[in-house]
């Protein structure tokens, strides 16, 4: 497998390492890449890992991720580490974390929620309760998303 | 206290909540003597209930106006033209600009909040959707203070509707403060207490016991509070039938109870708690009603005047 990664080494993009074994594909979902833009991608899924027993790995040729995708690749991969190489070498490591709030980016799953109601100026907010399994509280009514319900928003909602 | 939001009960210690207890002490006495207070002269206070309840409102704005302050309060028939387009922020905001304090009530669960997040004055949740009504919980633990002359220590049973019923929610949110000796969790299992309030009850080691019926630990129980099991909440009548009467509280269900049980209830009351309670040693709930002017002026002067 290392003599693989090595072969598809990149001049210059982003790898992103130690994502949760099956989770790579909601990744590159999550970014908008679907392959039809014409970069080179190579996803690893399910190599073995000593920090998660199985990981998924990501490489993308020729993109540097924002700050706000790196947030979102937290929710859904929280032990992800992103590589930023060019001319072949890393030239910038980041663990990604889970920040204690979440604003903004996701929707409150009870209706009867205040953020819920259309044509009120305010923003979703939860505060994160656990990181593994993933949980987050709506700071304003209280109900929670789970992994999944994060996972179903974030990849869901590119479409 | 001074300029606090009352959003949940949860945002008071417990040495808070017993200062409001003191303070309330101290109103009762001043209300039994008769004496006329004008501490809160020349403040004013907005009730914005969007949801309407003719107890709480009026509860709060007889407490202002028996400290000397002043109410305003926002007429339903505003409350109707805001369908036409005045957002619930906008209203928060002039509402601000008028008074010093403001109590919301609302459907939508976090309007409370939301509001406190807006105004710049104190805000007091009156009630939003199926959450909290912290001075409820309040009101409630001030009762059992009052009747058994502690809150820790004791066996609580709450009945009824612990999933949706915003009362039942506080007041077992408000025990978490303290260290009651056992709550039992008594509902049908549709209307059973959500995740987070059990995860509150774990996460300060308080003793519960989730249980379907009154009749196996009446005899256990200190204080028992009643909420109602209404029938809205069951999409097959046949299922409601079937649990109403094991949620119906009655002089008969009360054979074998402690002789000082404690019998509260947020009211008003449909037909989960019968007349024939009334007449019974148990029955506190019409006093833990009057509670609710004394505690909400001891309330409104700490957060006013500190
Ligand atoms: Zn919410």
């Amino acid at each position: 497998m290392e003599r693989e990664l090595r072969v598809s080494k990149i001049a210059e993009g982003t790898v992103i390492d130690h994502i949760d074994a099956g989770r790579a594909l909601y990744v590159l979902k999550m970014l908008g890449l679907t392959g039809s833009e014409g970069l080179t991608i190579a996803v690893v899924m399910n190599v073995p890992s000593k920090k998660l027993g199985r990981k998924d790995i990501v490489k993308v040729e020729g993109v540097i991720l924002r700050g706000d995708q790196v947030s979102k690749i937290a929710l859904i991969a929280p032990s992800a580490t992103i590589n930023i190489i060019r001319n072949y070498e890393v030239v910038e490591k980041v663990k990604v974390s889970v920040p204690p709030l979440v604003e903004g980016l996701l929707r409150c799953a009870n209706p009867s929620c205040i953020t819920n109601q259309a044509g009120e100026p305010v923003r979703s907010r939860f505060h994160v309760v656990s990181v593994r399994p993933l949980r987050l509280r709506c700071e304003y009514c209280g109900a929670e998303l789970s992994h999944e319900d994060v996972v179903s928003q974030l990849v869901g909602g590119r479409e | 206290m001074k300029g606090r939001d009352v959003i949940t009960v949860l945002d008071f210690s417990r040495s808070e909540v017993e200062r409001v207890f003191e303070e309330t002490d101290a109103m009762q006495r001043a209300l039994e003597r008769g004496e006329r207070l004008d501490v809160l002269r020349g403040f004013v206070m907005a009730t914005a209930f969007f949801e309407p309840s003719t107890r709480t409102k009026l509860s709060f704005q007889t407490a202002m106006l028996r400290l000397g302050g002043s109410c305003i309060d926002l007429p339903p028939e505003e409350l109707s033209s805001r369908a036409k387009g005045e957002s619930f922020a906008d209203t928060i905001r002039m509402l601000d600009a008028y008074a010093d304090v403001i109590v919301v009530r609302h459907r939508l669960e976090g309007a409370a909040r939301f509001a406190a997040e807006i105004a710049a004055h104190p805000v007091i949740n009156g009630g939003d959707g199926t959450r909290d009504h912290p001075t409820q919980a309040m009101i409630d633990l001030y009762t059992v203070r009052k009747a058994l002359g502690r809150i820790d220590g004791l066996v609580y049973g709450v009945l009824g509707d612990l999933r949706y019923g915003r009362a039942a929610r506080s007041f077992i949110l408000a025990l978490t403060l303290f260290n009651p000796k056992k709550i039992y969790l008594i509902s049908p299992p549709q209307l059973a207490s959500r995740p987070e309030i059990i995860e509150r009850i774990r996460e300060r080691s308080i003793e519960y016991e989730e249980v379907r019926s009154l009749h196996e630990v009446i005899s256990e129980l200190d204080v028992l509070y009643v909420t109602r099991v209404q029938r809205e909440r069951f999409p097959d009548p046949m299922e409601y039938e079937k649990v109403r009467g094991s949620y119906r509280v009655t002089a008969e269900s009360l054979k074998g109870a402690k002789p000082n049980l404690v019998v509260l209830h947020p009211l008003p009351r449909v037909d989960e708690l019968a007349y024939d309670v009334d007449a019974t040693q148990h029955a506190w709930y019409f006093r833990q009603a009057s509670f609710g002017v004394p505690l909400r002026m001891a309330l409104l002067k700490l957060i006013l005047r500190g």
